[in-house]
């Protein structure tokens, strides 16, 4: 029997059947979508992660205060300070020749006011370096001045929302607001750039890291910043923080260093994982489907004896019989995957359509594995349903009506 | 051609044991026409399926055209029933989705005839059984006889040495009946060999060789000689 023979009336017994079908066709077709909906969904999730992440900056190494154990997270939540990081200890260790730009973050909350416009924001103490650190893009001015770090300036650069709100189109650069209770200088505004990873750069009030210890009245800095020369001077750069660190604070190691390509690889692989786990659960429909196959080719099967015994009345031999019931399957679960992709595809672009901001997109090995878990299924769950019309005694079968 | 030597089909049938053939000696040459006939459950139609190979002897030897078949493979026996081979079946047996061409093209589909070819005998079966204008119609637009015709047809489009037709009147009325009859005799002149089993006397007694079963074994084998049948049956 030739292929396309074969092929055709396999195609024709399916459309005999229409109901039991299209039912199948529905079950794979759901267990395809679902596998590459959730895929592409877990997926954006981690290219979202990471590429928040990335932003960053290249090379960056972040200092916390209080020592924990734990890699990845936020350890100085876990971990008890012992010792305040400061501005000196941020100064020491810049002194490497190994160290690019070093920042120093002070963040609090203050309200910032324009005559009686008022607005409650995050502020920023740090130096002309975060914007190297950080790629962000300045708008307008300067950013904060290149002078003696620990000398209190007080000058601000806005975030672009933030000017907006409390100078609306005017024109703000050299004009005064009052961030807590001092007046600082405009000096510059941020380009519009959105949010990057955990500060709202459009809504934020840059000022000197001096003025923020003043503001806040701390001399204790939330993080440092820092920025090797290249990738690979990161493992000698992280030995010379801690050793100048630990020396500064009487031989006690009581800080923590992150480096970004550390938690980058740690929330790849927890996503990775979360997007696997979230096929696999998936891949169960998928299983769901096969097991409504065979039932449902079973059924043809008892339904179509007759037929079976004809055909080993015409010379069918058995192998042929199976291979003819594993076409009906593979054409089966090859049409409801296609329909699958469709389904999934239009799923995943509707979700697009109303979050934008997800970098949604099917990995391909979820296309593969979709298809192929969707034939594999089919194929193996029809097997004994094949064999078993394949076995069929031909004179029991034509004996009935 | 068909010489059974000694054929014992048993059934288990609970913790029973069913003689449905016992001691079949039986010789077939080329071109006959015979009739088998009996009461029910007196093993014509295991008779019948066991020549056609749909049923393997407990016992005993079956040579078709001097062949040993009872000891090939499977696939070997299913290459032996599609060419030499026919059945006809009382209740016709036609793909119900499929078109009177397309069930009577099926045996060739199977063997792998091209398409082209397959079309071309398929026109002249339905020419010879007077069914070409039913052509693209499907069993359930067909009546009793045009189903059997385009049974026949399929049973013989191959080209098989032997025909074996179960009843084939059975499920038709009489004039139907007739029809049929008329076409399978119509083969067995050609050359078929034609092997029937019915209840119908009428039927049965046109075959010149008439072999009446009792109890799954062979009472009367008469051939009678210058038979011709009736013209009208």
């Amino acid at each position: 029997m030739k292929t396309r023979d074969a092929t055709r009336f396999a195609f024709d017994a399916l459309r005999g059947y229409r109901t039991r079908t299209l039912l199948m066709l529905l079950a794979m077709s759901i267990g395809v979508a679902s596998v590459l909906v959730l895929t592409s969904l877990g997926e954006a999730a981690r290219r979202y992660v990471t590429g928040e992440f990335s932003s960053l900056g290249t090379n960056l190494i972040i200092v916390l205060p209080g020592k924990s154990e734990t890699s990845g997270g936020s350890p100085s939540l876990l971990g008890g300070t012992t010792r305040d990081l400061t501005l000196n200890d941020a100064l020491a260790v810049s002194r490497s020749a190994l160290i690019n730009h070093m920042a120093p973050l002070i963040i609090g909350s203050a309200p910032v006011s324009v005559k009686n416009l008022q607005r409650d924001v995050m502020v920023v103490g740090s130096t002309s370096s975060l914007l190297d650190v950080r790629q962000w893009r300045l708008g307008k001015g300067r950013f904060l001045p290149e002078t003696d770090i620990t000398r209190a300036r007080f000058v601000t650069v806005l975030g672009s929302t933030l000017k907006q709100e409390l100078f609306g189109a005017k024109n703000a650069l050299g004009e005064w607001v009052r961030i807590g209770d001092r007046r600082f200088r405009v000096i510059g505004i941020m380009a519009a750039q959105g949010r990057s990873f955990d500060i709202d750069v459009e809504n934020v009030a840059f000022v000197p890291v001096a003025a923020a210890q003043m503001l806040f009245n701390t001399q204790s800095l939330f993080r440092i910043l820092l920025d090797t020369r290249s990738r690979e001077s990161i493992p000698r750069a992280i030995a010379f923080i801690k050793h100048t660190l630990r020396e500064r604070h009487q031989g006690e190691e009581d800080v923590t260093l992150i480096t970004q390509d550390a938690v980058l690889a740690t929330f790849d692989k927890i996503l990775r994982a979360l997007t696997l786990t979230v096929a696999g659960i998936a891949a169960i429909s998928l299983a769901v489907a096969g097991i409504l196959i065979m039932n449902v080719m079973l059924v043809a099967v008892s339904q179509r004896t007759t037929e079976i015994g004809l055909l080993k009345a015409l010379g069918v031999p058995q192998r042929q019989i199976i291979r003819l019931f594993m076409t009906e399957a593979a054409l089966l679960s090859g049409m409801g995957a296609g329909l699958g992709l469709l389904v999934g595809q239009t799923v995943s672009s509707v979700i697009g359509y109303f979050y934008p901001a997800l970098p949604l997109g099917t990995p391909w090995w979820a296309f593969l594995a979709a298809i192929g878990v969707a034939l594999g299924t089919g194929l193996l769950f029809s097997l004994l349903p094949a064999r078993r019309a394949a076995q069929l005694d031909p004179v029991q079968a034509l004996a009935r009506r | 051609m068909i010489r059974l030597t000694d054929i014992q089909r048993n059934f288990q049938v609970g913790d029973q044991q069913v003689h449905a053939l016992r001691d079949i000696n039986l010789q077939v040459t080329a071109g006959e026409y015979i009739s088998i006939m009996g009461p029910s459950g007196s093993g014509k139609s295991t008779l019948l399926n066991m020549i056609g190979l749909l049923d393997q002897p407990t016992a005993g030897h079956y040579q078709l055209d001097g062949q040993d078949v009872t000891t090939l493979s499977d696939e070997q026996q299913a290459r032996t029933r599609r060419e030499k081979i026919g059945f006809v079946f009382q209740f016709f047996h036609l793909v119900p989705r499929l078109t009177a061409a397309q069930n009577i093209a099926l045996p060739l589909m199977l063997a792998g005839m091209p398409e082209k070819q397959r079309n071309q005998k398929v026109q002249m079966a339905l020419q010879q059984m007077g069914i070409a204008d039913r052509a693209g119609h499907r069993p359930d637009q067909l009546s009793g006889g045009q189903r059997q015709r385009v049974a026949i047809a399929r049973a013989t489009v191959i080209g098989p040495a032997v025909l074996l037709a179960d009843e084939p009147t059975g499920n038709l009325d009489s004039a139907a009946g007739t029809e049929v009859v008329k076409i399978l005799e119509q083969l067995n002149a050609n050359g078929l060999t034609l092997l029937v089993v019915t209840h119908d006397e009428t039927l049965g007694k046109r075959a010149r060789r008439r072999i009446h079963m009792i109890d799954g074994a062979i009472e009367h084998d008469t051939l009678l000689q210058n038979h011709t049948p009736p013209a009208s049956p």
